[in-house]
C-alpha cells in the first residue's frame, strides 16, 4: 500500500490534517481576511467582550482580538517551518559529511555540533535572542540552530552504517562524486526518519516561539503573536476570561495537531517501531 | 564500571568548560554597554571620568583574554563577580534562588513519576480498553499544552473560582510550612501534568514491549503467577526505557521551569535570568547560565551512569 493511501487510513493523520490545513491557508492569507488594523489602538473601546463587528471582542488598547490571533499566527509558522527546515538542510548536510567522511573529521564534526545539546534549549534560545535581539528572524535562526544536533545524529548514524555497503562501494568505484554518493544514494535512506524528525522540530519551534513571546523575549511587540497575545492577556484573567481563552485555544489545538502529525508519520513511515499508540 | 564511570564524569567536565567558554565570549558580543547602561540610570549625562573609573573597577577595560583568564580563576575559587543591578555577589543572588528552583522542579518530577508511571502500567495492562483509551488521549492532550496555558487554566479553576489555593507568589518555609506548601502546588502541578503525559506514554509502550517479548511470555506459561511475572520481570525490563525518558525530560522541565516560575511569580533563578537578560546585567547572566547548564550536564550524566548501571550494554 502506497504512503499516502496509508496516511489517509490513519485517524490521528485525519485529525491532525482538518486542524492544520486551515491554520496553513489562515498563515498565508490571512492579510487578506481580516477587516480591523491588528495594530490600530482605539481607546474607546478597551476589553470589550464578542459582539458582530469584534467576533472574539477587543484587547487592553482596543484593538480587534480575532484579526490579531490570524496575523499572530504568521511569526509562529514562520518561526517553526523556517527554523525546522534550516535545522533539517544544516543538519543533515552536516550529518552526512560526518557520517562520510574519515573518523577523525567526522568525530570532530559531531562533538562541535553536540555542544548545543550541553544547553537546555530554552536557555540557549533566551541567551541568542538576549544577544542579538528579539524579532522573527533571529528566532529563525535560534530555532535552526537549536534543533541542528537532531537531525544532524540521524544522518551521521545512518551513513556510518551505509558507507561501507556494495552500493556505495559500486558508487565510488562508478567515479560518482561525494556530493552525488551523499545525496543521491545516502540520502534517500533517511528521508523518512527526516520527514518525523521535521514534524517533531515543527512542534518544538512552535512551543519555544510562544514561550519566548510568552516571557517577552520572542515576537517584537506591537506585532502580535500567540505567546505575547497570551501573556498580555494574564492581567485580565479574572475580569475578561475570553481575552486570554482565545490564543490558549488556537494555541493548543496547533501544538496538538502537529504533534498527532508526528504520530502518524510515525506509524506510517517507521513500520520497525511498533504503533506509538 | 569504573572506566565508564571515569570516561563520562570526565565528558562532563569537558562539557561544562565548554559551556562556560562559549557563555563569556557570547557575552562579548553583546550589544549594548553595561558601564553606559549603569551610569545612565538615572538619566543624567555621562562624564568620561566617572566612565573610565567604573570600567576600570569592573575590569572592562583590560584585554578579552585576560578578562577571560581572570573569569575563570574567580570561577574556579567560586567567585562568580558582582551583579551591576543587584548590587551584590552573583553568587549570594543566585544562592537565594536556586533552592527554590530546584524545589519546584524537583517536586514536579516526582509528581510526575507518581502520576505518570502507573497509569502507564495501567493503561498496557488493560490494553485497547475504555481506560488505555482515555489515558492516551489525555497523555496526548498533556503533550500539546504549554506549561504557561495549563498554568493560567488551574489559576483560573483552582484560585480565582474555588478560591482554594493562592494563585500565585511564594512564601518561605520559615514564614510557616502550610503557606509555603500551598503556594508550591499549583505551580509543580502545571509543570508536573505535561511531563507525566511523557511519562505515561513511554511506560506503557515499554510495558507492552516487554510483555511481549520472548522472555517473559514463557514465564506465564511455565505457571509464574501473573503478580510475579509483571512485578518481577516486565518492571525490570521496562524500568530502562522510563528512566532514559526521565532523563530526556530534564530539558523540557528546566524549559518549563522557566515558563512556570513566570505564570506563578516563583521567585527563582529563571524570573532572575530574565530579569538580568533585560537589564544587561553581564556577571547575572553569565552566572544564571553556567549554573543551569551546569545542573543540566549533570543531571544528565546521573541519568546516563544510572542507566549504565541498569543495562550493561550502553557502558
Amino acid at each position: 500500500m502506497s504512503v499516502f493511501k496509508q496516511c489517509l487510513r490513519n485517524k490521528k493523520f485525519l485529525i491532525s490534517i482538518v486542524i492544520l490545513v486551515p491554520l496553513l491557508f489562515v498563515a498565508l492569507f490571512g492579510s487578506l481576511m481580516i477587516s480591523h488594523d491588528p495594530l490600530e489602538i482605539i481607546a474607546t473601546q478597551t476589553l470589550q467582550l464578542p459582539s458582530a463587528e469584534y467576533p472574539m471582542g477587543t484587547d487592553e488598547y482596543g484593538r480587534c482580538i480575532a484579526c490579531r490571533l490570524i496575523i499572530g499566527l504568521q511569526p509562529t509558522m514562520i518561526v517553526a517551518f523556517g527554523g525546522a527546515l534550516i535545522a533539517m538542510a544544516a543538519g543533515t548536510l552536516l550529518g552526512l559529511l560526518a557520517g562520510y567522511t574519515r573518523d577523525s573529521i567526522g568525530n570532530a564534526i559531531m562533538r562541535v555540533v553536540d555542544i548545543i545539546l550541553c544547553f537546555p534549549s530554552i536557555l540557549l534560545a533566551m541567551l541568542v535572542v538576549g544577544l542579538w535581539g528579539s524579532g522573527v528572524v533571529n528566532l529563525v535562526v535560534v530555532v535552526g540552530i537549536l534543533y541542528t544536533p537532531h537531525f544532524c545524529r540521524i544522518a551521521y548514524s545512518s551513513t556510518r552504517k551505509l558507507r561501507k555497503v556494495e552500493y556505495v562501494e559500486s558508487q565510488q568505484l562508478l567515479g560518482a562524486g561525494t556530493m552525488r554518493i551523499l545525496l543521491k544514494t545516502l540520502l534517500p535512506n533517511i528521508v523518512s526518519s527526516l520527514i518525523i524528525q521535521f514534524s517533531l522540530t515543527v512542534s518544538s519551534g512552535i512551543l519555544l516561539e510562544s514561550g519566548l513571546s510568552f516571557l517577552g523575549l520572542g515576537v517584537l511587540p506591537p506585532a502580535p503573536s500567540w505567546g505575547q497575545m497570551i501573556g498580555d492577556a494574564r492581567a485580565y484573567i479574572a475580569t475578561n476570561g475570553q481575552y486570554m481563552f482565545w490564543p490558549s485555544l488556537f494555541l493548543c489545538l496547533t501544538i496538538l495537531s502537529t504533534n498527532l502529525m508526528g504520530d502518524a508519520l510515525r506509524d506510517v513511515l517507521d513500520p520497525k517501531l511498533k504503533k506509538s499508540f | 564500571m569504573i572506566k565508564f564511570l571515569v570516561k563520562r564524569i570526565a565528558t562532563a567536565i569537558v562539557q561544562i568548560f565548554v559551556v562556560t567558554t562559549i557563555v563569556f565570549f557570547a557575552l562579548q558580543m553583546m550589544p549594548g554597554d553595561p558601564v553606559l547602561l549603569m551610569l545612565s540610570r538615572d538619566g543624567s549625562a555621562v562624564d568620561q571620568e566617572a566612565y573610565d573609573a567604573l570600567e576600570a573597577e569592573l575590569g572592562l577595560d583590560q584585554p578579552v583574554m585576560t578578562q577571560y583568564t581572570n573569569w575563570l580563576t574567580d570561577l574556579v575559587h567560586g567567585d562568580l563577580g558582582t551583579s551591576y543591578g543587584e548590587n551584590r555577589p552573583v553568587t549570594e543572588a543566585i544562592g537565594d534562588r536556586i533552592p527554590r528552583t530546584l524545589e519546584l522542579a524537583a517536586v514536579s518530577l516526582v509528581l510526575a513519576c507518581i502520576i505518570g508511571i502507573p497509569l502507564g502500567i495501567l493503561s498496557a495492562v488493560r490494553r485497547g480498553g475504555f481506560l488505555d483509551l482515555g489515558l492516551t488521549l489525555l497523555s496526548s492532550l498533556g503533550n500539546s499544552v504549554p506549561v504557561f496555558v495549563l498554568g493560567y487554566v488551574l489559576v483560573l479553576v483552582f484560585s480565582l473560582n474555588m478560591k482554594l489555593l493562592p494563585s500565585s507568589g511564594y512564601v518561605p518555609v520559615a514564614r510557616g510550612l502550610d503557606n509555603h506548601i500551598q503556594r508550591l502546588i499549583l505551580p509543580a502541578v502545571a509543570l508536573a501534568l505535561g511531563v507525566a503525559a511523557s511519562i505515561l506514554r513511554m511506560t506503557r509502550s515499554s510495558m507492552l514491549e516487554s510483555l511481549g517479548s520472548e522472555s517473559v511470555r514463557p514465564l506465564r506459561a511455565k505457571g509464574l503467577s501473573k503478580g510475579k511475572v509483571y512485578g518481577k520481570h516486565v518492571m525490570r525490563n521496562m524500568l530502562i526505557p522510563v528512566v532514559t525518558i526521565i532523563g530526556l525530560q530534564l530539558g523540557s522541565l528546566i524549559a518549563g521551569t522557566v515558563l512556570c516560575e513566570a505564570v506563578f511569580n516563583w521567585p527563582g533563578i529563571a524570573t532572575l535570568l530574565v530579569d538580568a537578560i533585560n537589564n544587561r546585567d553581564y556577571p547575572l547572566i553569565q552566572g544564571c547560565m553556567l549554573i543551569l547548564s551546569a545542573i543540566f550536564i549533570l543531571t544528565n550524566m546521573v541519568v546516563d551512569l544510572l542507566y549504565g548501571f541498569l543495562d550493561p550494554r550502553a557502558r
